[in-house]
């Protein structure tokens, strides 16, 4: 399976005079759940609703599942979403839900949908309103997966979740990721779980792109040097200085290099983890990283881009 | 090798359905450790104590992402890892199985072994070590143990265990 699940060019939308989402090039391959995290306002869910074929571009073009046109009945039948804050009717009982989606889907896989529901002990016959936040969601997650797509796309899945019900939810997404070869994309804000279950992250943040690239790529080319806070600022000059963090005498500077590069006198460098390294982009803009894989269909992009202050 | 494939084929389960295995991978967030790192070590940890042997089977990989909720791309890097390693192999359709091993002696060696050490922990503990304590005077007599069966004399082990103590 060597296709993108989610390929964008110079893709943007505008709401009234602001733009949500610009200039976005990506491409995001299959196999991997991929991570879309960044600021609030800063496209993410444009971004999805975008792919799923929900919103309209008002500039470039978004294609899905190896070049199918967001949003076409080919897209549509391979790609399952599941909404931020995992809407359902409240009103309708969990059978009624799987016989509305039987019948709003070509495809449903209604034995799927019972036996999964009645592993989760999610009765029913009970009305979607009166389910825990947990339960709900993984509703909203059966409903979704028994459409049996290629790609799932969730958008702030376990943003609302308590910490076991998140586990559970994640659970039953990455099991369905080995059963069926379910590619995942998810935006969110829980960075802490990123690295259990992202292995291609990508960082939007003014509504562009700043970060894309496979999670081991992106920790193999970085390092966190410790040293002498006074010496921080001198770094800049000699190496791709992403973020520098000061605590009194010592500085903590992230910088794209590898465990094989020299390390300058009087420093210490050590492996860095996703999370830091999310947080050290979040907190510079300014500063991008893109490697290969996403530039590598798109031509028309200029050279990737070097470490910016 | 020709006793661990022995022991391999007496202990083969064949078929699905089989026990499953004896060991179940944990995860430490807070280690900072990368995952496949935590899972290839927790393995290398089970072989070195003989919880692990030849013919045992790693847990498959859909039930430890069902189990903690992590990316199956993850388990199967650290499946490959230990299988580079020369450590486990794949069976097309049944999973992944020890290969070799990296414990020197037997299970019931160790068992005694790790009594006789029990003993002297509830001495030192009787002694009034803490933990640290503990710890700090084992890997001490540990450094000195193997530098004086390693180095030529007794006066060069001394000064290496001194600069160690330093560090």
């Amino acid at each position: 399976m060597n296709m993108n699940v989610i390929e964008t060019s110079g893709l943007g939308k505008r709401y009234g005079g602001t733009w949500a989402l610009r200039d976005c090039t990506l491409a995001i391959p299959a196999g991997h759940v991929a991570a879309l995290i960044g600021p609030n306002g800063a496209g993410k869910t444009t971004l999805l609703n975008l792919a799923v074929g929900l919103a309209a571009p008002t500039a470039g073009g978004v294609t899905v599942l190896g070049g199918r046109p967001a949003g076409s009945p080919a897209a549509l039948d391979g790609i399952a979403f599941v909404a931020q804050d995992t809407p359902v009717y409240r009103n309708l009982s969990a059978a009624d839900m799987l016989h509305l989606t039987r019948n709003l889907n070509r495809r449903f896989d209604q034995h799927y949908a019972e036996t999964r529901l009645g592993e989760l002990g999610i009765p029913l016959k009970r009305k979607a309103g009166k389910l825990s936040g947990g339960q709900r969601a993984q509703l909203a997650l059966t409903l979704a997966l028994a459409r049996r797509p290629k790609l799932l796309v969730l958008d702030e899945p376990v943003a609302m979740l308590d910490p076991v019900a998140r586990h559970d939810f994640m659970a039953t997404v990455l099991t369905a990721m080995v059963d069926d070869g379910v590619s995942v994309v998810l935006s969110s804000h829980v960075l802490a779980d990123l690295e259990r279950v992202a292995d291609y992250l990508i960082l939007l943040s003014r509504g562009g792109v700043q970060v894309a690239g496979e999670a081991d790529d992106l920790l193999a080319g970085h390092r966190l040097l410790t040293g002498p806070a006074a010496e921080a600022d001198g770094l800049a000059g000699r190496l791709a200085v992403v973020h520098v963090r000061r605590a009194g005498a010592q500085a903590h500077v992230l910088v794209r290099a590898t465990a094989g590069d020299p390390v300058p006198p009087g420093w210490e460098a050590h492996p860095v983890g996703l999370e830091e390294l999310a947080m050290a982009y979040l907190r510079e803009p300014g500063a991008a990283a893109l490697p290969g894989p996403v530039r590598a269909r798109d031509t028309k992009q200029a050279t990737p881009t070097e470490v910016t202050q | 090798m020709d006793i661990d494939k022995e022991i391999s084929d007496q202990v083969a389960r064949p078929g699905p359905g089989g026990p499953g295995s004896p060991i179940e991978f944990r995860l430490d967030s807070a280690s900072g450790v990368p995952t496949y790192l935590q899972l290839v070590h927790q393995v290398e940890h089970a072989l070195r104590l003989g919880y692990l042997k030849p013919g045992d089977q790693l847990p498959k990989v859909r039930d430890v992402v069902a189990s903690l909720a992590i990316n199956p791309n993850t388990v199967l890097k650290a499946y490959k890892d230990l299988e580079s390693k020369g450590l486990t192999a794949g069976r097309p359709g049944q999973g992944t199985f020890v290969q070799a091993t990296l414990s020197q002696v037997a299970l019931p060696e160790l068992t005694a072994l790790r009594r006789s050490l029990s003993g002297w922990l509830a001495a030192a503990d009787g002694a009034g070590l803490d933990e640290n304590g503990i710890v700090a005077l084992f890997t001490s007599a540990l450094r000195d143990f193997y530098e004086r069966r390693g180095g030529s004399g007794d006066g060069r082990g001394a000064a290496g265990g001194e600069a160690k103590g330093v560090a």
